[in-house]
């Protein structure tokens, strides 16, 4: 009944034959929608979509004829992006990019320059080059998207685990303030932030980690009551363990996990977040890049004109954020406690 | 069983522990639990006192009240001669690790993330380590191990979850023992156990009491398991005691209506010569709002007025057999 | 309708095989066994033995899919219960077959009241009014021992205790009158004095009905005193099956025997050492070779880990008063233990 030798022969080579040529005909159907002038854009969209997910489709038929075993393409592609985007970002200084936010420097470049024309990605209304901009975006958005959950995690992470281990007058202040927080609707927080705030950096990381700190609080603290009332706490009780260590050695390493999913899901969230001030003009400045500035240079027609300043950044800001939604999934399935079986 | 007093206290004797008046109570929507009523108990060095009784009876919420864990509503815990309640918390933490827990459901009495061989040594690393270095804490780990029957080479380095049932359970006892406790409290230890592997670990119980001379309290709802284990075994109803007595021949001498209830409800071959209308259901009492006198009365084949109107106390019997009920006689 | 002398129940080399991560789970594996009308059949074993597996594979409850395989062949009164659609399986369960679960709680849907769960079964399978379902529905509460009939139908399965529960769980499955019953641990999840109560019903119910029954249990006790035949399981197949009485007074697997041995007694006196069996049930994802009791027997020789044993008719019979002719005997072992063949029927001896 189980012959897994001529099993497994089989299916590879038929899983290649629609693989391949699925793939092939994806990517020539997607570049095709991409480049051509014949049909009007909204076709040429769907064409698009549909070229890519056949392409996608086709390559993870090959993966699984390569590997032997079913693959999650599109998880390796996301990680696959997120290691270029980050490796990129990190070492945009040090890379022979193209001038991204001397002004100066670019009243000598040509604006609007076409993708391609000496310019990888084109320039925009400063003669300033697109693609280096892109990068340097990434630079900040990730940055301050990484700062902000940084702090988020760990203050609303502390919070959570202590006031669902202590309970009582605490865990009550804890909830009605992380209540409020999540009363206020986020981006009028973020507007009144940014008029007492300078749009650094530091100050738009601090921002948004608001933002985060009521969830990350929440779910530290469902965590932390589910974990404190397993018996594994109270067998450390009957030993002796101190609350403190209780918290450290008890309760900390079976909180983190489900807390680091939730964390990279947020710093989707908040790429998106510090976009959206960026794009409002109350994030950061430009000629400092950032994907949401980036886009607002769109406005005003000229995203009809020159629709590669808009769809450049747009694009990366999809991807990264995809890519983390769905490693936070992936994360969230396996790590929290809600619903994996402990 | 109403039951309350103290007659069965041994106060002439040196006692491992002793328990007068405890009360646990807690708070419920709609009322109070009255999980524990009034309980007194005493523990004889190398002792075993086992307590039977039905879910609901208070004996997990007993056993885990002399842990102080939480405290009781009130009543005194003496620890040898140290009295428990009242301690300050880091006195009462000291204090407790001479008297040990084992519960009922080994696999989550342990920390998933954490290594056997440091489950094990956790106590020690909470109360030091003494003047051992650190080959002296492995080959300590080893000998553990080893006597609660596990071969260190093959647990040492595992987590929990890749251990079965009996084995976690195993664990547990050794990390109980780690700290050379006076006192091993076994909330129902081998009820989530397989039959074959139950067997294992009442054998161990017992050879680890001799070995590092325990006083235990055995608790748990299976009479014949209670009987095998103990020396004496009290019997809880609704949070109070309704018998005292000797495990020894307990079968046959035990003498309140609902020790009975509870032997004869071994289920055992000669049912099949059970016929007749099985017994209707009866709606159990709650703990919210027992029973006024006798809280046994409302499922009792003796009940009288009288039982309605004045709690029983434990009377003597038989010498060494206690029991809190108005009607029966030796 | 087959004639009544053929069995109810006739399960064949059925083999259940959940395809996991970690590999092939056969949960069951190639286990056979027949159950007459009225009659009642232990399935007895620890966890990891397959029984509650087994029991829901005859059910029907767990089909082939794509973790799943089932093999071999189950038929109810003559009709094959895995050939079926899924439809008219469905039609099977309750006027045919009826199953009690473990945990009265979880089978209950909590936000239903306890008459809606038996009219919605009465009305589904017997096509009758609101009114007369009601009444058929209070006379079910009633047959079960439940005080108040009329009163409960209105309440909610919370508030009923665990036994009450239970009853209506019962109830339930009474209530389309099926000629098998299979209680899958009807009581493993309820205090030992309403245990008894539980089975003392069953019993009972089986008896006015005689209707047949599988009752599934890890409890020898309660499987001793209310089965006619007893099937004792170990890592997915049968190692025994007979007469309850004759399986229980005169163990011939080894073990059968250590597991009767390993429980306490209570007519032993305290701290009597038990019998334990050495070891842990083996992983069902990887099941050892030859007997797969070999690893912890006590009495296990060197070709039982070669090659393993078939469940072979014991010939002679071993108790009192059982002419060999309805000595129905099986054993799946290379060395039958003879130790307690000549034991005082009544309880487990050789300590």
């Amino acid at each position: 009944m189980l012959a897994p030798d001529t099993r497994a022969a089989h299916p590879r080579r038929t899983l290649l034959l629609t693989g391949l040529p699925l793939l092939v005909a994806g990517l020539a159907l997607a570049g095709w929608a991409f480049t051509t002038e014949v049909v009007v854009t909204i076709v040429r969209m769907l064409l698009l979509a549909a070229g890519v997910l056949a392409a996608i489709a086709g390559l993870g038929k090959v993966a699984h004829a390569v590997c032997g075993r079913a693959v999650d393409v599109v998880l390796w592609l996301g990680i696959g992006w997120l290691t270029f985007i980050l490796g990129a970002a990190i070492l945009a200084p040090w890379l022979p990019l193209g001038n991204h936010d001397d002004a100066v420097a670019g009243l000598t470049a040509p604006i609007f320059a076409q993708p391609g024309d000496g310019y990888l990605l084109g320039t925009n209304n400063y003669g300033l080059d697109v693609f280096s901009r892109a990068i340097h975006g990434a630079r900040t958005s990730i940055l301050v998207a990484l700062l902000a959950v940084l702090i988020g995690t760990t203050v609303g992470g502390l919070v959570g685990m202590v006031s669902g281990f202590v309970r009582g007058t605490t865990d009550r202040l804890v909830g009605i303030v992380s209540n409020s927080l999540l009363a206020v609707p986020p981006l009028i927080l973020l507007i009144a932030l940014g008029t007492v705030l300078d749009p650094s950096v530091r100050s738009i990381a601090f921002a948004l980690s608001l933002l985060t700190i009521p969830s990350m609080v929440r779910l530290a603290r469902a965590n932390t009551i589910t974990v404190a009332e397993r018996e594994f706490v109270l067998a450390a009780r009957a030993l002796g363990a101190s609350r403190m260590r209780l918290l450290r050695r008890e309760i900390l390493p079976n909180v983190v996990l489900p807390v680091l999913s939730l964390a990279v899901v947020m710093i989707s969230v908040l790429i998106v977040a510090e976009a959206s001030l960026s794009f409002l003009g109350i994030g950061i400045q430009p000629p400092q890049p950032t994907w949401g500035n980036m886009i607002a240079e769109g406005q005003g027609g000229v995203m009809e004109e020159h629709p590669y300043i808009v769809v450049v950044p747009s694009v990366c800001l999809f991807l990264t954020v995809f890519s983390f939604n769905l490693l936070g999934e992936k994360a969230q399935a396996r790590w929290d406690t809600r619903s994996a079986k402990l | 069983m109403a039951g309350s007093g103290t007659a069965h206290l041994r106060h002439d004797q040196p006692r491992a522990l002793t328990v007068d008046d405890l009360v646990v109570e807690f708070p419920v929507a709609g009322g109070t639990v009255h999980a524990v009523s009034n309980l007194h108990l005493d523990l004889l060095p190398g002792e075993t006192l086992g307590i039977l009784g039905e879910s609901g009876c208070g004996k997990s919420s007993a056993g885990r009240a002399v842990m102080q864990l939480p405290p009781p509503t009130a009543g005194t815990v003496t620890l040898g001669d140290v009295e428990l309640t009242g301690l300050k918390e880091k006195e009462m933490r000291r204090a407790r690790a001479r008297m040990q827990l084992v519960l009922q459901d080994p696999v989550s009495a342990l920390n998933p993330r954490r290594k056997v061989k440091d489950l094990v040594v956790e106590g020690l690393e909470i109360w030091g380590w003494g003047e051992r270095d650190q080959r002296g804490k492995d080959a300590f780990v080893d000998e553990l191990l080893t006597a609660v029957g596990l071969d260190p080479e093959v647990v040492r380095e595992r987590r929990p979850h890749e251990l079965s049932g009996g084995q976690c359970q195993r664990v547990c006892i050794a990390r109980s023992l780690a700290l050379d406790p006076d006192v091993l409290i076994c909330d129902e230890p081998v009820s989530s156990l397989d039959v074959s592997v139950q067997a294992q670990i009442l054998n161990l119980l017992e050879q680890a009491r001799e070995r590092y001379r325990l006083s235990m309290v055995f608790i748990a709802h299976d009479v014949a398991v209670v009987k095998n284990i103990s020396d004496r075994v009290m019997v809880m109803y609704l949070g109070k005691t309704c018998e005292v007595l000797p495990s020894d021949g307990l079968e046959r001498t035990a003498l309140h209506p609902y020790t009975r209830l509870l032997l004869d409800s071994v289920p055992r071959e000669s049912d099949a010569e059970r016929r007749g209308e099985p017994a209707k259901a009866v709606e159990l009492p709650s703990p919210i709002d027992p029973p006024s006198g006798c809280r046994f009365r409302t499922r009792c084949p003796l009940a009288t007025d009288r039982c309605a109107a004045e709690e029983p106390q434990l009377r003597e019997l038989r010498p060494g057999q206690f029991v809190a009920c108005h009607h029966v006689e030796a | 309708m087959t004639a009544p002398t053929t069995p109810l129940l006739v399960v064949d080399d059925l083999r259940t095989v959940f395809h996991t991560a970690r590999g092939a789970v056969r949960a069951v594996d190639g286990v056979s066994f027949t159950v007459a009308r009225g009659e009642t059949l232990g399935l007895v074993g620890e966890s990891g033995s397959g029984k509650s597996v087994l029991g829901r594979t005859v059910m029907g409850l767990i089909a082939t899919g794509a973790t799943t395989t089932v093999t071999g062949s189950v038929l109810l009164d003559g009709q094959d219960v895995h050939g079926l659609s899924r439809g008219r399986r469905r039609r099977l369960w309750g006027p045919e077959v009826a199953m009690v679960f473990q945990d009265p709680m979880t089978s209950l849907n909590p936000v239903k009241r306890v008459g809606t769960h038996l009219t919605e079964t009465l009305r589904r399978h017997l096509d009758c009014s609101r009114a007369e379902a009601r009444d058929r529905a209070v006379d079910l509460l009633r047959q079960v021992g439940i005080p108040e009939p009329a009163r409960r139908l209105r309440q909610y399965p919370h508030e009923l205790s665990g036994g009450m529960r239970q009853r209506v769980v019962i109830a339930i499955a009474l209530a389309c009158d099926p000629r098998l019953l299979i209680a899958d641990e009807p009581t493993t999840a309820l205090d030992v004095t309403v245990q008894q109560q539980i089975l003392d019903l069953l019993g009972s119910l089986v008896e006015e009905r005689s209707m047949a029954m599988v009752l599934v249990s890890h409890d020898l006790g309660a499987v001793a005193g209310r089965t006619d035949r007893v099937q004792v399981m170990y890592a997915g197949r049968t190692v025994e099956s007979g007469r309850t009485r004759d399986v229980f007074a005169a163990p011939r697997h080894p073990y059968t025997e250590a597991l009767l041995a390993s429980i306490p007694q209570l007519d032993a006196p305290p701290h009597t050492v038990l019998r334990a069996i050495e070891g842990t049930p083996p992983d069902m994802a990887r099941p050892p070779a030859g007997c797969r009791f070999a690893p912890r027997c006590a009495v296990r020789h060197d070709d039982c880990a070669g090659a393993m044993p078939a469940l072979v008719p014991l010939s002679m019979p071993l108790s009192v008063g059982s002419p060999a002719a309805s000595y129905d005997r099986e054993v799946a072992c290379h060395h039958p233990t003879t130790s307690a063949a000549f034991a005082a029927p009544g309880g487990p001896d050789g300590r």
